[in-house]
């Protein structure tokens, strides 16, 4: 029993799919097949793709582009009015794409092409951090119950009790900046494992209590080899689930972490951190706001609705 | 019940206390030393000495938390300085009470979120509402696609995009200020109205989200059917077989989203220059100010300790089903 026994309800009411185990999941092919016929769902596919192409290969696409992310151009700015970029809509121009900061130049697709490898690498670390101590959690808690479960659940009350943000911040302000990233990753993480592991926890008790799970232990299966033959193989869709949907959370808080100031350093690009700089610059040059913003945006729709799509699949397949 | 009641707050008190004591290690563990930062450029060592005398930082570490402790329930001297209950120290920067930092601040987040929180109720559950009924309509796409939409923009984003738009390019609202509601209820209502709309997005989307499916759940049931066969009409319907039911978990939501709000909108407050719980929590630690920190810390955590309880104790009274499994 939890102290919160109502909020596993809701779970339970808002999600049926996570809480309905012990069907199959839909498999990877047929989500596949679905999602490459849903118009709305391959343009995010699409964008997404462009977003992690940009990631992986920015130097290179930096090098066509004819300017670095930390290269100051002093010609694209206009020095007698305060560093505003010459040309409209932000210095918009061919060798400038995107446009450039105001003050110092810099090209904004440069950066903008650096700042998707940031937040791309922070919350797909993150993601990857939270999804192996919720799961691992989650399922001891379940399977083993007693004072385990006490003792994790109890840890589970205790961050989900906490004001996360403003101890993230804290935290991270008065951490040496050393490896920004890395700090980041760890402190995202330790604050969002509770919520995977608190559903992973709820289904790792009512599978350990059905009949396959009786027939393994009587042909002699050790603890290791139900947990992970057993149940670990009837979470997977949920796991998946959570997992995509917490991705686009995860890139708004690195963003949001960035933004209010405690998140990568400068000179390094992030896409919050950029919003971040050109608060004071929105009403004279909308477009350094404006970029990227808009890929903030698009890129958490995009997986958001994959998700969504993802979760409706696989709760059809639980169904079905 | 009673007795669930009282293991509940105990269950508060104890996590609260852990919050404080993890809190407390952590900052004055990693931060600088608080004697150096209040003393100044022109400092001797003698005079840090002194601070660290009064400030009670040359003693262990879990005597320091124990006499942070009780100075929130039976005040404290710092050296000649008497500080009554509820003592949470002074400001490093200010020398202000922590205490009255925090009640005056607190009356804006309370606005705040409680406007905010008018805002996304009634969007959220009325837009749910619709979109469940029409479902697989064009009115049903058409919202659900803006709640997807409204879900995935960051507050700040949102923020910086309606003050561009409504303020600078349409100028049909003021930069917002600190205007109080007496002296112009109207320009207060404009300053506040941006923040408002910005903390409610995202909420409404989610909450017109979780109405429309808890809805369309309630739609399968058997009493619903029942009702219809009855022959009711069908507002009442909607209003006591179907929304009721697919309310509970809603309410239950809102409490915890309410709650954390009270503790401050950290990233609303900040970019509105609002001066609410949130912006205090953000100033003080971009300056360090450790008494601070750790009591806006400790404010959030006790709404969100405190709203959970109290949501447990409104869910059981709203939903029969559960009361006969908890009795």
């Amino acid at each position: 029993m939890t102290t919160t026994p109502a909020l596993i309800e809701v779970e339970e009411a808002v999600s049926p799919g996570p809480s309905a185990p012990a069907t199959p999941p839909a498999s990877g092919r047929r989500i596949l097949t679905t999602i490459t016929r849903d118009k709305g769902a391959l343009a995010c596919v699409v964008f997404l793709a462009i977003v992690v192409l940009m990631a992986v290969a920015a130097p290179l696409i930096t090098k066509i582009s004819g300017w670095g992310p930390y290269q100051f151009d002093s010609a694209a700015i206009n020095s007698d009015l305060g560093g505003v970029p010459h040309g409209a809509l932000g210095g918009i121009s061919g060798s400038h794409w995107f446009g450039v900061e105001p003050q110092n130049g810099r090209d904004l697709f440069a950066r903008i092409v650096y700042g998707a490898r940031v937040s791309i690498t922070i919350s797909l670390s993150a993601t990857l951090l939270t999804g192996v101590l919720g799961v691992v959690l989650g399922m001891l808690a379940g399977f083993y119950r007693g004072w385990v479960d006490q003792v994790i659940s109890r840890l589970m009350d205790f961050l989900m009790a906490f004001p996360a943000l403003i101890f993230m911040i804290a935290i991270l302000s008065s951490l040496p900046s050393g490896n920004r990233p890395v700090l980041l990753v760890v402190v995202i993480s330790a604050f969002g494992w509770p919520y995977l592991a608190r559903v992973i926890r709820g289904q790792t008790m009512t599978l350990a209590n059905r009949e396959f799970v009786e027939a393994a232990r009587a042909c002699g299966a050790k603890d290791a080899q139900v947990v992970f033959r057993e149940i670990l193989p009837n979470l997977r869709g949920s796991i998946v689930v959570m997992t995509t949907l917490a991705i686009p959370g995860f890139i708004g808080t690195e963003a949001g972490l960035s933004f209010l100031g405690v998140g990568v350093a400068p000179p390094t690009a992030s896409w919050g951190q950029m919003i971040s700089s050109s608060v004071s610059w929105y009403s004279v040059d909308p477009m350094f706001f404006a970029i990227p913003g808009t890929f903030l945006f698009l890129t958490v729709l995009s997986l958001t609705v994959l998700g969504d799509k993802i979760r409706t699949l696989v709760d059809q397949g639980a169904a079905a | 019940m009673t007795r669930y009641i009282l293991g509940r707050l105990g269950g508060v008190v104890v996590i609260l206390l852990a919050v404080c004591l993890f809190t407390y290690l952590i900052f004055f563990k990693l931060s600088p030393d608080p004697a150096v930062m209040i003393c100044g450029k022109t400092c001797t060592p003698e005079r840090i000495d002194s601070i660290r005398d009064v400030l009670g930082l040359n003693q262990p570490l879990l005597t320091q938390f124990w006499e942070f402790l009780s100075g929130i329930f039976a005040g404290r001297d710092y050296g000649s300085v008497h500080c009554s209950a509820p003592c949470l120290g002074y400001s490093f920067q200010t020398n202000e009470s922590v205490w009255s930092m925090l009640t005056a601040r607190l009356p804006v987040s309370i606005t705040v979120a409680v406007g905010a929180a008018v805002l996304w109720l009634l969007a959220g559950v009325i837009g749910g509402l619709v979109s469940a009924v029409k479902q697989g309509t064009w009115w049903d796409r058409t919202g659900m696609g803006l709640a997807l939409g409204g879900v995935s923009v960051p507050n700040y984003v949102l923020a910086l995009v309606l003050q561009y738009v409504l303020v600078v390019k349409l100028q049909v609202l003021p930069f917002p200020s600190a205007v109080s509601f007496v002296d112009n209820p109207l320009v207060w209502f404009e300053s506040y109205l941006m923040p408002w709309v910005v903390l409610a997005v995202g909420y409404a989307c989610l909450y017109a989200r979780l109405t429309r499916s808890n809805v369309i759940d309630t739609l399968a049931e058997n009493y619903y059917r029942t009702a219809r066969a009855k022959g009711l009409s069908g507002a009442l319907i909607m209003r006591r077989h179907a929304l009721r039911p697919a309310l509970t978990p809603i309410t239950t939501i809102f409490g915890m989203d309410f709650a954390g709000l009270l503790g401050g909108a950290l990233i609303t407050e900040t970019v509105f220059g609002l001066n609410g719980i949130g912006k205090l929590a953000a100033d003080s630690i971009a300056k360090n100010d450790q008494p601070v920190i750790m009591a806006v810390t400790l404010l959030a955590a006790f709404f969100v300790v405190v709203g959970n309880v109290v949501v447990d104790l409104l869910y059981t009274a709203l939903d029969p089903r559960v009361r006969v499994v908890s009795a």
